[in-house]
């Protein structure tokens, strides 16, 4: 990929990534809101949720909160970048783990009880995770052979063929990067949820409209990993691959809306079990077969 | 309307109420009433919250409880006193340890009277709380631009 189209590429990810990051919360905010048998808010909810959180005065308890906060905003954003260029999958996904490691920082540096417990989850949530996304992107490597995005994204055979079980296996991580039930331990969007807000409960005004804006860059990102499965260098393969992310999104919302949320515990098991079910065997059958 | 009415959040205390008045408000979150049409959240972290419902009388155990939510939220911030018993003490008024309404404690924006209040006089409420935490976004930025 030359520098012009990789330039174009970031800055479309910088603008083009919030307004859909956006658009899909207050989307995913209606289609819960009528599963529910409510209306539900308009979809520009999210937008006047953050533009009302920088209206407002913030009370932080100490000010390298705010610094961790902006630092996890910032990584997020180069995550993306990173990823959009054509980068390398295990870069973005190093960078991505930094990013949080900043959100559980920021999380731990009050003294609020709440916020710790939910930095405690958080990082549960960060082992859960974690192993299935390195098995997502060795399955990328193991195919295309190599870990570049760009080399990935024009290789001539769909990963998705040969990664079924790492594909399956990243659809159930995404519950709980996307902070979905049953795994949505450390923080949700929904109202009232036990530990007052988890997570975020000590972040207010600016610093809690950065923390949802990178989730709206996070969301954005991760769905392009969904995409980056039925990649194989054609139009059909491209569309097929949008398709897909929205047909993901929405069999969140539906899981989201269908489950209680579970104990970190059974988090970190199924996790486990489904990384070494589907990754590991997946993984280990590429081998022998390619 | 700026983006302070368009998506208030609400936090719920429960002062000494008979529950009476706190079913009403739960009952506004529910299909029927359904405020998150408005953009209104029931959060439990006063810190993200722009409006505080209070329900039941305060004593002289809750008072520093009352106190000590108003003081984390930041500004600007509206307060609803729910049901009678919030606005002036209602039936536990002559209580040894009752003090009173709300307003004994905090400054009280809206007065939502009944007993029960029912939903619709509570989203009433918050409603006409939104304009006054408009003007006090107002107040606040002329103060700034004062200051500055
Ligand atoms: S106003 Fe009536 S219903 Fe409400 S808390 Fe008081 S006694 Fe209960």
């Amino acid at each position: 990929m030359n520098t012009i189209s990789m330039i174009i590429l970031v800055v479309g990810y910088l603008i083009l990534a919030p307004i859909l990051g956006c658009l899909l919360a207050g989307i995913d905010r209606k289609i819960s809101a009528r599963m529910q048998g409510r209306i539900g808010p308009p979809i520009l909810q999210p937008y006047y949720d953050v533009r009302k959180f920088i209206e407002k005065d913030q009370i932080t308890p100490n000010k390298v909160q705010d610094f961790y906060v902006m630092c996890f905003l910032l990584f997020v954003i180069i995550t993306g970048c990173i990823f959009f260029s054509g980068g390398d999958l295990l870069l973005v996904i190093f960078a991505l783990t930094l990013a949080n490691v900043f959100l559980v920082i920021a999380a731990f540096s009050s003294n609020s009880p709440y916020s710790q417990i939910g930095a405690e989850r958080e990082l549960y949530q960060m082992m859960a995770y974690e192993p299935m996304i390195l098995l997502t992107a060795i399955g990328f490597y193991l195919v295309s052979g190599s870990f570049q995005v760009d080399t990935i994204l024009t290789s001539s055979e769909m990963p998705f063929i040969y990664l079924i079980g790492i594909f399956i296996g990243f659809l159930f991580i995404l519950t709980i990067k996307f902070r979905k039930s049953p795994f949505d331990l450390s923080m949700s969007h929904h109202a009232h949820q036990d530990l007052v807000r988890g997570l975020t409960t000590e972040f207010s005004g600016r610093s809690l409209a950065a923390v949802e804006v990178s989730h709206w860059y996070e969301n954005i990102m991760l769905l392009g990993f969904v995409f980056l499965f039925f990649c194989n260098g054609t139009i059909a393969g491209y569309i097929a691959g949008i398709i897909v992310c929205i047909l993901a999104y929405f069999l969140e919302i539906v899981i989201d809306n269908c489950f209680a949320r579970m104990k970190w515990q059974v988090a970190l098991k199924s996790s486990w079990v489904v990384a070494v079910m589907l990754g590991v065997i997946n993984v280990g059958a590429l081998m022998i077969l390619l | 309307m700026t983006y302070l009415s368009k998506s208030p959040w609400v936090i719920h205390y429960d002062g000494s109420s008979c529950n009476g008045c706190d079913i009403e408000v739960l009952a506004c979150l529910t299909p029927v009433y359904d405020v998150e049409r408005f953009g209104i959240i029931n959060t439990g972290d006063p810190k993200q919250a722009d409006v505080f419902l209070i329900t039941g009388s305060v004593n002289e155990q809750n008072k520093a409880v009352i106190k000590q939510i108003y003081e984390q939220m930041p500004d600007p911030k509206v307060v609803i006193a729910i049901g009678i018993c919030a606005n002036s003490g209602g039936i536990f008024r002559d209580c040894y340890n009752v003090m009173g309404g709300v307003d004994t404690v905090i400054p009280v924006d809206v007065y939502v009277p009944g007993c029960a209040a029912r939903p619709e006089a509570i989203i009433d409420g918050v409603v006409k709380g939104l304009s006054i935490l408009e003007e006090k976004r107002k107040a606040s930025e002329v103060a700034k631009e004062a200051s500055a």
